[in-house]
């Protein structure tokens, strides 16, 4: 049983790796840095790491709630900060309507 | 019934399904800037998503913890991202980038407690634990190097041990697999697992800490792409579907953009963590002579009336634009050249700044024309026919070395041909070299003159002048 769920997650792991290959190499270098930033806030994802042992209650002890509840704040951390200074450096990119862009000049 | 239904493993894998899938197709929204906006925020809701099945089980421990725990990094996170300036993302990436490598490798030193050292799980849990405890470390400690040196908290400039740098790296990788390996065969001593993370503590310092300011986009790159492994590495060993393919998806996509990144400079990756450029230093020093050849110092009004009766003009950004925030001043200087019927164009070298696509997000923040911006393949042809090329603040991704002198360091490095151009404006703060640490020639030609000071303020004088024209 141990193995099979071994194998399936290995398998899962190999297709997700091409499945990032297929999907990165069509983004162009302009977007480079927010793919970069984007990418930064999904690995946040450890914070699932944290979150379920100490959900399972799995670990208990003063010393592995303070390592997990560091490992939340870092993985909050990660994950928040990523997508807000993602979405910030994308919103740049939208073309802005010229009357909206000129309001901005005159504010 | 509700409750048994939505606390069922199968429900919670559905959910994770639901927000992997999510992941990927946010990722490819990435592809275009139209649809990248939408992309992220479908990545982040699959996020949400994926943290809310994690609390569905029958019983759910230690919740004011965990609530604590995301309302202290809300409370960090959040000001972080909204406050950083546009030209300090590198090194604010960087440092998210680091905590979600410490995350991982303190998950880890969890795991091994709770499991007395791996005593009462397979094999294959402790080799992928260990493994995400070992680059968690490497991509925290790399990382929070990397934010050092960006924001200047220690000195750019490469610092290597010397001759020393590469055993006492492999010594530090072997002590930290030695160890690993240890644990795997059945020890089960804490000290053991503290070791193996400070060996990759010493391994990540020291891995960054040589790396010179130009690599360093290459190097935040790897780093992610690490955490990205990590991250994976620590979902085979929770058996969480959700880490595997968000981990491997960062893994794959930052390993790409690595290599990327390593060609337009025309290195291998083995060769930027080998050592800076600063670790060519004999031959840097050995082309410092011939700088001796004049420079020609210009003033703003001398830049401002070439630029005004020119047909094309190409600025050439680089991390000077970034480091004095020019980019809005530039952004008014080519609206008032355009008003004069001056064609102008960007040309971004693929490494300029220190981050990929660094100076496309500065100038889109000032709101310059996303046709204006130029990739190198596409501007290179076109320098020939340019009357002026501004060059603000970029160094060596003009430095006609690369092109012509096989002994130089950035020898082969695809570079901005704007040494074709009829003249050339350069403006820099100083004559000190590069990033890189070595001479430009550029400096030197006939063609170029120099305007000395801040970018911003050189910029702002030229517009002064532009306007009294």
């Amino acid at each position: 049983m141990e193995v099979s769920n071994l194998v399936s997650n290995l398998a899962i792991l190999v297709l997700a790796g091409f499945v990032g290959y297929a999907v990165i190499s069509k983004v162009p270098n302009t977007l480079h840095t927010p793919l970069m930033s984007g990418t930064n806030a999904i690995h946040g994802i450890v914070v699932l790491g944290g979150i379920v042992l100490l959900v399972l209650g799995a670990a208990e002890g003063f010393v592995n709630h303070l390592l997990l509840f560091i490992a939340v704040v870092f993985g909050t951390i990660n994950v928040i900060g990523g997508f807000l200074v993602t979405d910030r450096m994308l919103e740049m990119f939208k073309t802005k309507p010229k009357d909206q862009a000129e309001a901005g000049d005159n504010a | 019934m509700l409750a048994s239904f939505v606390t069922d493993p199968n429900f919670r894998a559905v959910l994770y399904i639901i927000s992997f899938s999510l992941f990927i197709y946010g990722l490819s929204g990435l592809t275009g800037p139209k649809t990248a906006v939408r992309g992220n925020r479908l990545a982040a809701l699959g996020m949400a998503i994926a943290v809310i099945a994690t609390f569905l089980y029958d019983e759910v421990n230690n919740i004011p913890l965990i609530v604590a725990g995301v309302v202290v990094g809300t409370v960090i996170g959040v000001p972080a991202a909204k406050m950083v300036k546009m030209t300090a993302m590198p090194q604010m990436v960087a440092l998210f980038n680091g905590v979600g490598g410490g995350a991982v490798a303190l998950i880890a030193w969890v795991e091994f407690r709770e499991s007395g050292g791996y005593a009462h799980v397979p094999t294959y849990v402790a080799i992928f634990s260990l493994f995400s405890a070992i680059v968690g470390s490497v991509s925290f400690w790399g990382s929070n190097i990397a934010f050092a040196k960006l924001q200047e908290l220690i000195d750019g400039r490469p610092r290597t041990l010397g001759p020393l740098q590469i055993p006492v790296n492999a010594g530090l990788i072997l002590a930290a697999v030695g160890l690993a390996a240890a644990i795997v065969a059945g020890s089960h001593n804490e000290l053991l697992i503290i070791l193996l993370l400070i060996a990759a503590a010493l391994f990540g310092n020291l891995l960054v800490l040589p790396i010179g300011g130009a690599d360093m986009p290459v190097v935040i790159s790897l780093l992610n792409a690490f955490t990205g492994l990590a991250a994976a590495a620590a979902g085979v060993a929770l058996d969480n579907t959700a880490l595997i393919v968000a981990g491997m998806l960062v893994g794959c996509s930052g390993t790409i953009l690595t290599q990327q990144m390593a060609q337009a400079m025309n290195r291998s990756i083995g060769s930027i963590i080998a050592g800076g450029f600063g670790g060519g230093g004999g031959s840097a020093a050995a082309s410092a002579d011939t700088s001796g050849g004049t420079v020609r110092a210009t003033s703003a009004a001398d830049a401002a009336i070439q630029m005004a009766y020119a047909r094309q003009v190409i600025v050439v950004p680089g991390y000077g634009m970034a480091v004095s925030q020019a980019q809005h001043a530039v952004r008014e200087m080519t609206k008032l050249l355009e008003e004069k019927g001056v064609t102008v164009k960007f040309a971004i070298h693929p490494v300029a700044g220190r981050m990929p696509g660094h100076m496309n997000v500065l100038l889109a923040e000032a709101d310059v024309p996303y046709d204006q911006l130029k990739e190198m393949d596409e501007i290179n042809g076109e320098f020939g026919r340019t009357d002026v090329s501004l060059v603000i603040g970029a160094n060596d991704v003009t430095n006609p070395d690369a092109r012509n002198k096989p002994d130089s360091p950035i020898y082969g490095m695809p570079i901005l041909n704007v040494d074709e151009s009829q003249s050339i404006i350069v403006l820099k703060r100083s004559m000190s070299a590069g990033y890189a640490g070595i001479d430009n020639p550029l400096f030197t030609n006939p063609k170029t003159s120099m305007l000395f000071g801040d970018a911003k303020q050189s910029v702002e004088n030229i517009i002064e002048e532009l306007k009294a024209l």
